[in-house]
């Protein structure tokens, strides 16, 4: 479904975007015509992996404002493929099991630490974004628009957020940032942590 | 019908010590937090300074929360998407680790200011019965019950030994209809 790269780049621009997209944004974006970003558009929304609806996006409304227009955004359903199947969820929550029984958080924040610190990234910005985490700035604090951990998050809050913050703090010292700390700063349908510069807040 | 909830803690130091602080100083900002977040309904408060927490009897390391919501949803966010995450986070830094249930959940009229007993008897039923539909967790979530007519006895909470008075009946009306 994304193995078209118009597609690819407009799904990823969707997303990426904490607005509804019309399709004259979305074409824009991925340097194409309207027509095919239209066509991709809908593509997407019949896969699931966008949603649709209609908005008048000049704000305008009631007689005269003209039709509304088509907009997208991410699909908030999961979509996880794997060849040849796969189950790490199971697994992982087991494991969450396990730290749970043994009180084992502090070792587990530990190991996430050490993962985190073996990334290879450029920059944080390059490091958040090849982890899936959607990272856009906000007045200066870097904010996380995707939880990659979002199904074990439902289920595990606390231990999973530890785990991701911990992560986080990794990844930090991986790309030798020193300047910026990483925090638990959750907001509905958002990642837990935010970035920002030291003694800035 | 609202979400009551309630849970303990039982602290590693006296409320007034060093050890306990850093969790004292986020009463004030929390509590902010929760009185203003959409679906909060109500809270039982120890007094009007922002750092008084719930006055009860049942041992002086004991801290309790008990509050109410307009569903599971605000409940959720204001728990886990507010910086209330981060104390949650951090609670070994303050609080003992509990083998059985520390917080509770259940379903209330909308209008209903419940009693402490009443909340203390529902963990009670908890740690007794596991979850039920009358005393459940966010993991073993159970939907309000569906309206009915008339008053509906919902739940008979008893608990052993236990301290205070525990044992109660509960009997649930709906707006507009007369309790039998």
């Amino acid at each position: 479904m994304l193995r078209d790269p118009v597609r690819r780049a407009l799904y990823e621009y969707v997303v990426a975007q904490g607005h509804e997209v019309g399709r004259d944004e979305a074409a824009r974006a991925a340097g194409v015509g309207r027509t095919l970003a239209a066509f991709h558009l809908d593509k997407l929304v019949e896969a699931g992996l966008l949603v649709s609806g209609f908005r008048h996006l000049t704000g305008r409304t009631g007689p005269g404002s003209g039709r509304p227009a088509k907009v997208y955004r991410r699909s908030a359903v999961e979509h996880q493929v794997t060849v040849p199947p796969r189950d790490y969820r199971t697994l992982a929550l087991v494991l969450a099991e396990a730290v749970d029984v043994l009180g084992g958080e502090d070792a587990a924040q530990g190991a996430a630490r050490r993962v985190g610190e073996r990334a290879k990234a450029g920059d944080l910005r390059e490091a958040l974004t090849e982890r899936g985490y959607a990272p856009y700035d906000e007045g200066g604090v870097t904010r996380l628009r995707n939880c990659p951990f979002h199904v074990l998050a439902e289920e595990r809050p606390v231990l999973v957020c530890s785990l991701n913050l911990a992560l986080c703090q990794g990844l930090l010292a991986a790309v030798g940032e020193r300047e910026v700390t990483a925090r638990i700063d959750p907001r509905p349908g958002e990642c837990c942590v935010s970035f920002s510069k030291n003694n800035d807040h | 019908m609202h979400l009551a909830q309630l849970n303990v803690a039982r602290m590693l130091a006296p409320k007034d010590s060093p050890e306990l602080a850093g969790f004292i100083a986020g009463l004030e900002p929390v509590n902010a937090i929760s009185d203003s977040a959409p679906g909060f309904v109500w809270r039982l408060k120890g007094g009007d300074g922002p750092t008084d927490t719930v006055q009860h009897d049942h041992g002086d390391m004991l801290l309790i929360n008990f509050s109410v919501w307009e569903s599971r949803e605000a409940l959720w966010d204001f728990v886990y998407r507010t910086v209330h995450l981060d104390y949650l986070r951090r609670r070994r830094e303050w609080f003992e680790r509990m083998a059985e249930p520390y917080s509770v959940m259940w379903w209330i009229p909308a209008g209903h200011i419940p009693a402490l007993d009443e909340g203390m008897a529902r963990l009670e039923r908890l740690r007794a019965h596991g979850p039920t539909p009358d005393a459940f967790t966010f993991k073993d979530f159970h939907e309000p019950p569906l309206p009915e007519a008339g008053g509906r006895e919902v739940a008979t909470a008893e608990a052993g030994d236990g301290a205070g008075v525990l044992t109660e009946k509960l009997l649930v009306t709906y707006e507009g209809m007369e309790p039998e």
